[in-house]
């Protein structure tokens, strides 16, 4: 399913980058993407349309700062699950409403055992270790080490950029 | 970073539109109307929210590895008298899109974005010969969700 560089055309490319730093905020933005780009609204719409349905935008809409929403204790919980049981338990952490990003990832032994990463956003740090017992119970015998490991600092926070 | 006051309606905003923003003509009359809200007042609350910082974008989200390119997470362990350095030149790649500093024994974590996959090699290799630490790169193997989710 992964699409290749070069089905990126420079139309999609050139609408990704008029977008990138927001959606233009009047009453009909994709016209005034399509002033940028050389297309007309209603093109604009269609190539959007298709860019979401292939996946290549994710979603349209808001991002919050979790920071500035009291989401300020932010732990990036690790986890060495058996790999044969990985994806079905994996499913079930994603889904959980205070996870707001799941992933496996590869394990670099002897350093770095972990192998399942679920992102639990909380107010508190109490609140995210209490999350994280949520999970250990989903995650079950599957388990066998896990660690949370929380943020203190951004040190940068640029986003994915491209070029046009 | 303090906590942003936000009223019933900035709320509204946040937990209905993480998502799911109309492609149609007029979209912030059409997804207003669904909030209960007029379209001038919808974009009112969301520049509001994006010049308070609550929301750090309103727009399309893109799936980097879709478009061709490379994207990994990496961390490093940096001995903490040697870390305002070797974050300033982990950092000076425009190729580092977040870095965080974290409490662990792996206490710089960053995520590398690139144009193309065969580059994230190489911005491996240069911050290994830079720094003279050696890079845990963990991409994904396996996505189970991207939650659209803070309700607030």
């Amino acid at each position: 399913m992964k699409a290749d560089v070069s089905k990126i055309d420079a139309t999609t490319r050139a609408i990704i980058a008029a977008t990138q730093g927001g959606l233009p905020l009047t009453a009909q933005p994709y016209d005034a993407v399509g002033d940028v780009v050389g297309l007309s609204g209603a093109e604009v719409q269609a190539r959007m349309q298709a860019m979401l349905a292939g996946g290549v935008i994710r979603r349209i809409g808001a991002v919050p700062n979790h920071y500035k929403l009291g989401f300020n204790a932010n732990g990036m919980t690790v986890w060495d699950i058996s790999d044969e049981h990985i994806s079905e338990l994996g499913q079930k952490v994603g889904a959980l409403e205070f996870v707001s990003h799941c992933y496996h990832r590869p394990r670099h032994l002897p350093h770095w055992p972990y192998n399942m990463f679920a992102m639990v956003h909380g107010k508190t740090r109490e609140e995210v270790k209490s999350h994280a017992k949520e999970i250990t119970a989903i995650l079950g015998n599957s388990v066998n080490a896990s660690d949370i490991i929380y943020s203190k600092r951004i040190l940068k926070k640029t986003g994915l950029r491209i070029s046009s | 970073m303090s906590e942003a006051i936000l009223d019933a309606q900035d709320r509204l905003v946040i937990n209905a539109l993480q998502g799911g923003f109309p492609i149609c003509d007029r979209p912030y009359l059409e997804a207003g109307a669904a909030l209960g809200m007029g379209e001038d007042e919808l974009i009112t609350r969301i520049d509001g929210m994006l010049k308070s910082g609550v929301l750090s974008r309103f727009g399309p989200l893109v799936n980097a590895e879709r478009m061709g390119g490379g994207l990994t997470l990496a961390a490093l362990s940096v001995p903490q008298d040697d870390f305002e350095r070797v974050a300033e030149l982990v950092n000076a790649h425009p190729e580092i899109a977040h870095n965080y500093e974290r409490e662990h024994e792996y206490n710089m974590w960053f995520v590398i974005a690139t144009e193309t996959r065969q580059e994230i090699e190489k911005i491996i290799n240069a911050i290994e010969n830079e720094t003279g630490l050696s890079v845990l790169n963990v991409p994904k193997m396996e996505e189970f969700f991207i939650g659209l989710k803070f309700e607030v």
